[in-house]
């Protein structure tokens, strides 16, 4: 702490408030996030599998679903949802889940990523080798064990590199939720470039954390692809 | 009668759409039998062997496993299918497949591909399984690969990985479906070695097959199919030596 208060010691900006506002916007940003991919994920997974069904009364709610939040903007999404709950349900029973401005947005963010990442396992459910799902079947796997043992595994595995992006995009995408209100990264660096009207140095650090994130998350998923893709590499063990 | 008799199938006929492929096959299998088929592509081989096991639902016939027939019912489409799918599931298990195109699990190591059936469809304990699976991949030959992932071998090892999956249930009747076809000359002698070895131990075999030298030596009951029907069958000797069919003559007649 010592060390950080003489460093800033003579710097009008980066002091140890503005620093505490940083760090608060990291922290929002991280648990919205963390949070809406997680539970993005979770939902994505019955809803992938819905929709490789042949059957319509499954695929066809989920493909509608998808269609809606991947063609529209994640902002109007958002605003949709914290405007309008605000006129919805005020003062109704409800009305604490939408109270706080995270919970709108963490429910818009949610939504968003579920349809992203539903349509991303979808396209790796629907690429599993056929004679692999056919073995399954010849050795007397039911539709779930032929799911949960074979089919989810290898689609998990090819989904890794492109569900890496969606999370990057995830993160970015986060941004928005400063204009409902959150103090996330991107609004405390607002609110430091209004308060010293100095531009430059208040995007340019939040920048370079969102960057320090992104190169994490890059790194976690070279970790995990590792593991998890040794079966494609022909280097043997 | 039914133990020494696993399989009976009677009159399978199988449509896809207006394409006839079998037009009224039967087989028995008794225990101990090793079951050639063969013919030239198309002529429905394949597509019966995946009828026993009914990965394709045979159009009309029947399916007797130890004694016990199959149920099916129609749809409303007019489709076939299975009464009771745990029937099928539990037939299917004891009825090991090797396939063409080995269809092992690509991201499994050869010893998760073969413990995982017996552990998650028998119910075997993992132990067991394990100990199983070492002594047939042992005897197929490829037991320092077990930790390898199928793409980390060539196709005869991966077979022959298919194989040892295919041992690890421990099957009544092994279905082979034209299991040498997708590999060159030398890797299909180690195949077709260890295919021997399990003729040789009194196994139930069906195989789907273009090596004709195998079927003449090693099965005990040859059918020739032509165009979805069995053209001719019977012991070996008499089909390659004295077929009665000029059709069978002629495949069998040396071509250049």
């Amino acid at each position: 702490m010592n060390y950080l208060e003489e460093l800033l010691a003579d710097n009008d900006i980066f002091t140890l408030t503005t620093m505490a506002e940083y760090w608060s916007g990291l922290v929002n940003t991280t648990q919205l996030v963390l949070l809406s991919l997680i539970i993005g994920l979770v939902l994505a997974l019955p809803l992938a599998l819905m929709r490789c069904s042949n059957k319509a009364y499954l695929s066809k709610p989920v493909y509608l679903f998808t269609y809606v939040f991947r063609g529209t903007p994640l902002i109007v999404q958002l605003y949709l949802i914290y405007y309008g709950s605000g006129f919805t349900f005020n003062d109704t029973w409800i009305w604490p889940a939408f109270e706080k401005a995270f919970y709108p947005a963490l429910y818009a963010f949610v939504l968003n990523t579920a349809a992203y990442t539903t349509e991303i396992l979808r396209g790796a459910i629907m690429a599993t080798p056929r004679g692999e799902i056919e073995a399954a079947k010849a050795y007397g796997m039911s539709w779930w064990k032929r799911t949960l043992r074979i089919v989810l595994p290898s689609a998990f595995r090819r989904a890794l590199p492109a569900y890496s992006n969606e999370v990057i995009f995830m993160l970015h995408a986060s941004a928005v939720a400063s204009t409902v209100t959150i103090l996330d990264l991107t609004g405390a660096a607002y609110n430091i470039y209004s308060r010293y009207y100095a531009p430059f140095e208040a995007f340019i650090f939040v920048a370079f954390i969102y960057l320090c994130l992104t190169f994490m998350i890059i790194y976690i998923f070279k970790r995990i692809e590792n593991r998890m893709l040794a079966h494609l590499s022909t280097s043997r063990p | 009668m039914t133990d020494a008799t696993p399989l009976v199938v009677k009159n399978i006929c199988k449509k896809f759409n207006e394409l006839e492929v079998l037009k009224g096959v039967s087989l028995e299998a008794h225990k101990g039998d090793v079951i050639s088929m063969i013919g030239s592509s198309g002529s429905g081989k394949s597509t019966f062997l995946r009828c026993l096991n009914l990965l394709e639902i045979p159009t009309s016939g029947d399916i007797e496993f130890h004694g016990k027939p199959i149920e099916f019912y129609t749809t409303r489409k007019g489709e076939r299918k299975p009464k009771d799918i745990s029937q099928v599931e539990y037939m299917r298990a004891r009825l090991s497949m090797v396939f063409q195109s080995f269809n092992l699990w690509s991201h499994m190591t050869v010893m998760e591909n073969v413990i995982e059936a017996p552990i998650n469809v028998l119910g075997i304990p993992r132990a067991e399984a394990r100990e199983r699976a070492e002594k047939y991949l042992e005897k197929v030959g490829i037991w320092e690969r077990r930790d390898y992932y199928p793409a980390q071998m060539s196709g005869g090892q991966q077979q022959r990985a298919a194989i040892a999956r295919a041992l690890a249930m421990q099957p009544d009747v092994m279905l082979f479906d034209e299991p040498t076809s997708a590999l060159d000359p030398e890797l299909v002698g180690e195949v077709l070695k260890v295919m021997r070895s399990l003729a040789e131990e009194g196994r139930t075999m069906i195989v789907v097959t273009h090596e004709m030298a195998f079927a003449r030596d090693v099965s005990n009951h040859v059918m020739f199919l032509h165009q979805g029907k069995i053209e001719e069958q019977g012991k070996p000797e008499k089909v390659f030596e004295n077929p009665d069919s000029e059709r069978v003559r002629k495949f069998l007649a040396p071509k250049y």
